[in-house]
């Protein structure tokens, strides 16, 4: 077949084609919503959005203010990151917090211990109506999880936040549709294509800085259910508990309740990325506690407003 | 789902392929199988298919269940939508659309064939060209995808037969040539065996062509095959003045993807649809400049002369003016729920361009499954039919089959916003 021809003419290797598929998308964002905000948690795939949003933007400042939903049980390296990530871009940082929500009476807690990780979609949408958002731009990717694996990257949220993944608009081509009604809302994923090696091969490329704690370092742990549980003031260890102090870095950075590290003496960005091309665990599997607990969590998270 | 990827020692850019077929075909073992042998399938996930293999009372690990997929379609039993899966060999990274095979869900495979260069159309050995076949082939066609790949499964239950598979290429060939489909090739397999996957296996001796992964290896990135003419929608115009650099203050960014072709600096260029004529004075990306922009990369035009450019314009190059028009000939795939209503005024995006579009008649409607012309009053949903449309504001198009960025286009539904619809201009 034809399939064995000669290249004609230069193609771009994937990383620039996923680079350049990302910008074209947060173009789109801007060329075609009224008034979006781009969600930035201080973690890895959030700062590859940043990256991607100079490339698509500069030197104009970015169409959209980054905004953090914070639970409050974030690692302090990492909200120090955020702060002085969105300083040094000199570009506007909200931050909402899920203890506003609890203060207000929208979020109650089942226990004073229940993890606030998902009581953040109600923080999200009272601030889609306090700004009047009619997109949030997010970094997750649909190599992440099946739910996600279906998702459109103009996902359509009705005025509640839910996603139906029955009733999802068609897209076709690179012709996304962002239209909106007053009270509804999209959630755009400029890097749905990419995989977890493509993010950390496009952080070493481009040379970006991440939090500390993406990178091995020494820490209290307990093993629990296969995965390492970091001892902390919000995670103690219980009497019967083995804590040991490992060397270990995190994969995903999330709420402290419901985010394990790793075992790794990684402690550079290329062997990382030696470490992620020959693992043999899903990210979400090894390291993300909330997808443990069925097999749907993430589809019935989403459904109910979740990013 | 994640997978493990090995690093690209040669980087051969990305191919988007769809496979096509239903559950019966043996479309999720022969995904597993390629996920699979590549080694792309995670420890967890490979363990928790062991497991629901074995409560299920099965002896081997049944690789269907990686693209097992929501739970609202566990309960109904049916996929309901296209599924995107990633994998790398080391040589190139792989998105594949896994489209239901099922009749209602036409939408889907239109969908997931949009983006893809490559067809994976699956065939049972045992039961031959089926209408399914047909049809998968015909919207593959339609949707302008240039290569086809016809992989006969199941060759385990007709003993490997080669006569089987000479009949059934016999047959997919002689219907092919009606559609007009050239770039088309066969390999005989076994998903469930792992036959002509990624590795040969012993029991296929006598087909000497490429196993399924060489053809996806050698299969031309999108842009490769042809020449193209330059064609740059505009997303967006970067206008800096109030960041306070008075260096920037005339500064006029043009930011878009080259959609088609290329252009370098001081080419001579039209912007459509206002047909003036200016330079290329600067091609950027964050600060960088760069000498020439080719297909797929996001950059920033700046333009000799002060022309007026917004969104929805599309730059070209002088002498490969696109065809600026308020008439469209199309063929239109219907999405809505609700028929389309040939009193009612829709929403048309094409590129970055949107116009109010009023249809003018209904040429015929197709059978997908016949391939028979039928009259048409209406359209309901999943339904295939030639029209034309006339527009309010000019649209700058291709003929879809010469470029599918210029040439494709979705219709809108301004009362509920929902893309009902999409098309392809001829």
């Amino acid at each position: 077949m034809s399939a064995l021809a000669l290249q004609r003419h230069s193609t771009l290797s994937h990383l620039d084609w996923l680079e350049a598929e990302s910008i074209h998308i947060l173009r789109e964002v801007a060329g075609q919503c009224a008034n979006p905000a781009l969600l930035f948690s201080g973690g890895k795939d959030s700062l590859v959005l940043l990256r991607i949003a100079e490339k698509a933007f500069r030197p104009g400042r970015f169409p959209f203010p980054l905004l953090h939903i914070d639970t409050g049980h974030n690692y302090s390296e990492v909200i120090d990151f955020r702060d002085l990530r969105a300083c040094q871009l000199n570009e506007r940082l909200i931050v909402r917090s899920v203890e506003d929500s609890m203060r207000r009476g929208s979020v109650v807690l089942k226990s004073p211990g229940e993890s606030r990780n998902k009581h953040q979609s109600v923080t999200l949408l009272e601030a889609i109506e306090e700004f009047g958002f009619d997109c949030c731009i997010g970094g997750a990717r649909r190599d992440e999880e099946k739910a996600r694996a279906k998702e459109r990257i103009f996902s359509f949220r009705d005025e509640f936040g839910q996603w139906d993944p029955k009733n999802q608009r068609p897209e076709l081509w690179d012709l996304y549709n962002a239209r909106v009604h007053k009270g509804e809302n999209i959630r755009a994923f400029p890097i749905s294509n990419w995989t977890e090696l493509d993010v950390w091969q496009y952080i070493e490329r481009e040379r970006l800085e991440l939090p500390s704690i993406y990178f091995a370092h020494r820490r209290q742990v307990v093993r629990k259910g296969g995965l390492l549980q970091p001892v902390t003031d919000l995670t103690p260890a219980c009497d019967d508990d083995l804590v040991e102090e490992l060397s270990v870095r995190f994969r995903t950075v999330g709420d402290i309740t419901c985010t394990a590290p790793v075992e790794s003496a990684a402690d550079t960005v290329a062997r990382i990325i030696e470490e992620t091309a020959a693992t043999t665990i899903t990210e979400r599997g090894e390291t993300r506690l909330d997808d443990q607990t069925s097999e749907a969590s993430m589809e019935q998270r989403k459904k109910e407003g979740y990013f | 789902m994640s997978a493990i990827e090995r690093l690209p020692e040669i980087d051969n850019g990305l191919l988007r392929f769809l496979t096509c077929g239903s559950v019966d075909d043996g479309k999720s073992t022969l995904i597993g199988r390629l996920l699979y042998d590549t080694k792309a399938i995670l420890a967890d996930t490979l363990h928790a298919m062991a497991r629901t293999s074995e409560r299920r009372g099965l002896e081997t690990v049944d690789l269907s269940l990686l693209t097992d997929g929501l739970s609202a379609e566990r309960e109904q039993g049916i996929t309901i939508d296209v599924a995107y899966r990633y994998f790398s060999t080391g040589r190139r990274k792989y998105i594949i659309a896994d489209a239901p095979g099922h009749e209602q869900y036409t939408r889907n495979m239109v969908t997931a064939a949009s983006t893809a260069n490559l067809a994976i159309i699956l065939v049972d050995a045992r039961k031959g060209v089926l209408t399914q076949t047909r049809r998968h082939s015909y919207l593959a066609h339609l949707l302008g995808i240039p290569h086809i790949v016809v992989a006969i499964n199941k060759m385990d239950l007709v003993d490997y037969d080669q006569a089987a598979f000479e009949r059934i290429r016999g047959d997919y060939l002689k219907f092919a040539a009606t559609l007009g489909i050239c770039d088309v090739c066969f390999i005989p397999l076994s998903a469930l065996n792992g036959d002509m996957i990624v590795d040969r296996g012993d029991r296929l001796d006598w087909y000497q062509g490429p196993t399924l992964l060489d053809i996806l290896e050698g299969a031309p990135s999108a842009h490769s095959e042809r020449d193209e003419r330059f064609r740059f929608p505009v997303q967006f115009v970067c206008r800096p003045q109030q960041a306070g650099d008075p260096r920037l203050h005339d500064y006029r960014g043009y930011m878009g993807r080259v959609e088609s072709g290329e252009i370098a600096v001081g080419e001579e260029v039209l912007v459509l649809p206002s047909q003036r004529r200016t330079r290329i004075k600067a091609i950027e990306i964050h600060g960088r400049s760069l000498p020439r922009a080719i297909a797929e990369q996001s950059v920033t035009l700046l333009l000799e002369d002060e022309v007026d450019v917004c969104r929805g314009d599309m730059v070209v190059r002088a002498e490969e003016s696109a065809l600026v028009t308020r008439r469209i000939e199309t063929m239109l795939c219907w999405f809505g729920e609700t028929a389309l209503d040939p009193q009612r005024k829709y929403l048309i995006r094409q590129t970055t361009r949107e116009t109010k579009a009023a249809l003018e008649a209904i040429d015929y409607r197709l059978d997908i499954n016949s391939l028979q012309q039928l009259p048409a009053e209406h359209l309901g949903m999943n339904d295939i039919a030639r029209v034309a449309f006339k527009l309010a504001q000019p649209l700058c198009v291709d003929p879809y089959a010469e470029n599918r960025a210029t040439g494709a286009f979705i219709v809108i539904d301004e009362t509920s916003n929902n893309t009902v619809g999409a098309g392809m201009i001829l």
